[in-house]
């Protein structure tokens, strides 16, 4: 019953999301496609962070490589978009590896700190590597070619790119979602809550953390390779830290209890940005406003808030 | 004559000058029962967690079924064999009853390396948790969330846990600490049942004597790190020097609390 109810509301949410380009402004089809690229980043962090208990400081470097990857390979080598995808994949997963291997052994504020600096440090090799990168300016001037496939899609219409994005993110998600659910989910959930009994049965949890870190890792890098051709360039903002602090506020914003909180934070969070700075320059303020009272008061996010809410009700 | 379960020769902790644990050689055989007793400060944790892994020894040589296991890490050890509860409660709060050991099974079946299947379909696990719960007489508490149920129950469950990795040695550290009499006899009752039943080996500390007297079919009694004696209940009874350093303070005890 609970579950028909939910697969209902989630059907009637993509309907609508797919009819966004007819329903709404070509203004909003760029605001959805930014939803959704960053709600899978959202997700993506929150592997990590809701399951696990890793908070990490440094989600930003993986989204980024997503973004210099496919810029880099659609520069110079001019792959289809899936390829491009794929090596971007790879790209931030290997990226997850080293950084991983190095900052899973520490807990808590250690974790965080020393993920923050990996990702300032990878910010900075963007930015001063010239020669690859263009430094501040990043990478622009590429085009999308073919889909891949083949698939004969006109990807350079935000139209069309937006439906892609769409249904990259659902089949992304539903695979992140099936990790979730799995006996390695149940595990990592057993960490966040305590790691010493999961070793006393017999499980590394170095070896778990490192895993779901390169998930969740590969799945930014996925996020940034599609970001990369929305906004036409891949420029180091993108791998600043304070990239990295928007999954962190998205996952708080939406609920990191549920699957889907970070998709409804990151939906919160871009939409407060649009209306609220057509009104005020001062949008990091109502921000700050919004995120201290969700923490005091709501500490279940938006989400977690509504299904409390609806369970009250129900009674 | 079977093999020693745990052979444990010359072990010493020290903590820079500080020994906590002073040269203990001890054979635990299959299927016994062995209680460390001790006062507060004697070494039994630290013994404990040089065993599980939890600490590197100082000095000295742990053997697991003939294989040697000294200064292994946790996990490792837990995978050859030896499992251990802890005195304060080490479960998994946000999860429910059953959960908390289905964790501990797909760990021990290798099921935690599955990154596709759907955890709450697994019905093996599921059923062979609730085996578990059921030997612990706690199956009728398998939905509810592990952080709500009463003190002595969350001590029971740790102790399904600790069994669900079909260990050759089960640790446990102070079974009965904190909980009220009737919790105690009752836990009592069914450790001395799964003892009695010929698949485990026990080592557990404990401050009740009673608890003590009534599991253990042998005894090492501690002493400010070092081993002051070692035998059946009956001769730890009666031994002079164990019952002026141990037994002896609680007579004081009981002595001050008569003429405060």
């Amino acid at each position: 019953m609970k579950n028909k109810v939910l697969m209902a509301i989630l059907a009637v949410v993509i309907a609508g999301l797919i009819a966004v380009p007819w329903i709404a402004s070509y203004f909003y089809v760029f605001i959805f496609t930014e939803i959704l690229v960053l709600g899978l980043f959202a997700a993506s962090f929150n592997l990590i962070f809701g399951y696990t208990g890793m908070l990490s400081f440094g989600h930003a470097a993986f989204f980024g490589i997503g973004s210099y990857a496919t810029a880099l390979v659609l520069i110079h080598l001019q792959w289809s978009f899936l390829a491009c995808l794929l090596v971007s994949m790879g790209a931030s997963a290997l990226l997850a590896l080293v950084i991983g291997f190095l900052s899973v052994r520490l807990n808590e504020v250690y974790f965080a700190m020393l993920t923050l600096a990996f990702g300032m440090m990878v910010f900075a090799i963007a930015y001063q590597w010239r020669s690859l990168t263009n430094g501040s300016d990043g990478l622009a001037g590429f085009t999308l070619g073919s889909f891949g496939l083949g698939l004969d899609l006109t990807l350079g219409n935000p139209l069309v790119y937006y439906h892609v994005v769409l249904g990259i993110v659902v089949i992304a998600s539903i695979v992140l979602y099936l990790i979730c659910r799995s006996s390695f989910g149940m595990i990592l959930k057993a960490i966040r809550q305590n790691p010493e009994r999961v070793s006393f049965a017999g499980l590394n949890v170095r070896t778990y953390r490192l895993v779901a870190f390169i998930i969740a890792g590969t799945f930014a890098g996925l996020a940034g390779g599609l970001m990369a051709p929305f906004l036409r360039v891949a420029s180091p903002e993108l791998l600043h830290w304070s990239m990295s602090a928007e999954p962190i506020l998205m996952a708080i914003l939406g609920g990191t209890g549920y699957f889907l909180g970070p998709f409804i934070g990151s939906a919160a969070f871009v939409l407060l940005e649009t209306w609220i700075t057509t009104y005020t320059e001062s949008w990091m303020l109502v921000l700050g406003i919004i995120l201290a009272m969700m923490v005091i008061f709501f500490r279940k996010g938006l989400l977690g808030t509504a299904i409390d809410w609806w369970m009250e009700v129900k009674k | 004559m079977s093999n020693p379960v745990l052979t444990i020769t010359s072990l010493t902790k020290r903590f820079g000058g500080v020994t906590a644990v002073s040269d203990i050689n001890l054979e635990v055989m299959p299927r016994e029962t062995i209680a460390i007793i001790g006062p507060n400060g004697a070494g039994k944790t630290t013994f404990y967690n040089m065993v599980s892994g939890r600490m590197l020894p100082t000095e000295g040589k742990i053997m697991l079924d003939g294989k040697d296991i000294t200064g292994l890490p946790p996990h490792k050890i837990s995978r050859l064999g030896v499992s251990r509860s802890f005195q304060l409660n080490n479960i998994f709060p946000e999860m429910t009853v059953q959960e908390n050991v289905e964790v501990v099974l797909s760990a021990y079946h290798g099921h935690s390396r599955k990154l596709f299947n759907i955890a709450s379909r697994n019905t093996g696990i599921q059923q062979e948790a609730v085996e578990f719960l059921e030997r612990l007489g706690i199956d009728s508490l398998k939905e509810q969330r592990a952080e709500v149920i009463s003190y002595g129950d969350k001590r029971l469950l740790e102790i399904a846990m600790v069994l669900a990795t079909q260990p050759k040695l089960v640790l446990l550290d102070e079974p009965t600490a904190g909980m009220t009499p009737d919790e105690t006899r009752r836990t009592t009752r069914l450790i001395k049942k799964l003892a009695d039943s010929g698949d485990y080996t026990f080592m557990i500390t404990e401050h009740d004597m009673d608890v003590v007297f009534n599991l253990a079919d042998r005894i090492l009694v501690m002493h400010r790190g070092e081993k002051l004696f070692a035998g059946t209940p009956e001769e730890v009874k009666n031994h002079p020097e164990v019952r002026v350093a141990y037994l002896g303070e609680e007579d004081d005890e009981a002595v001050e609390e008569a003429n405060p």
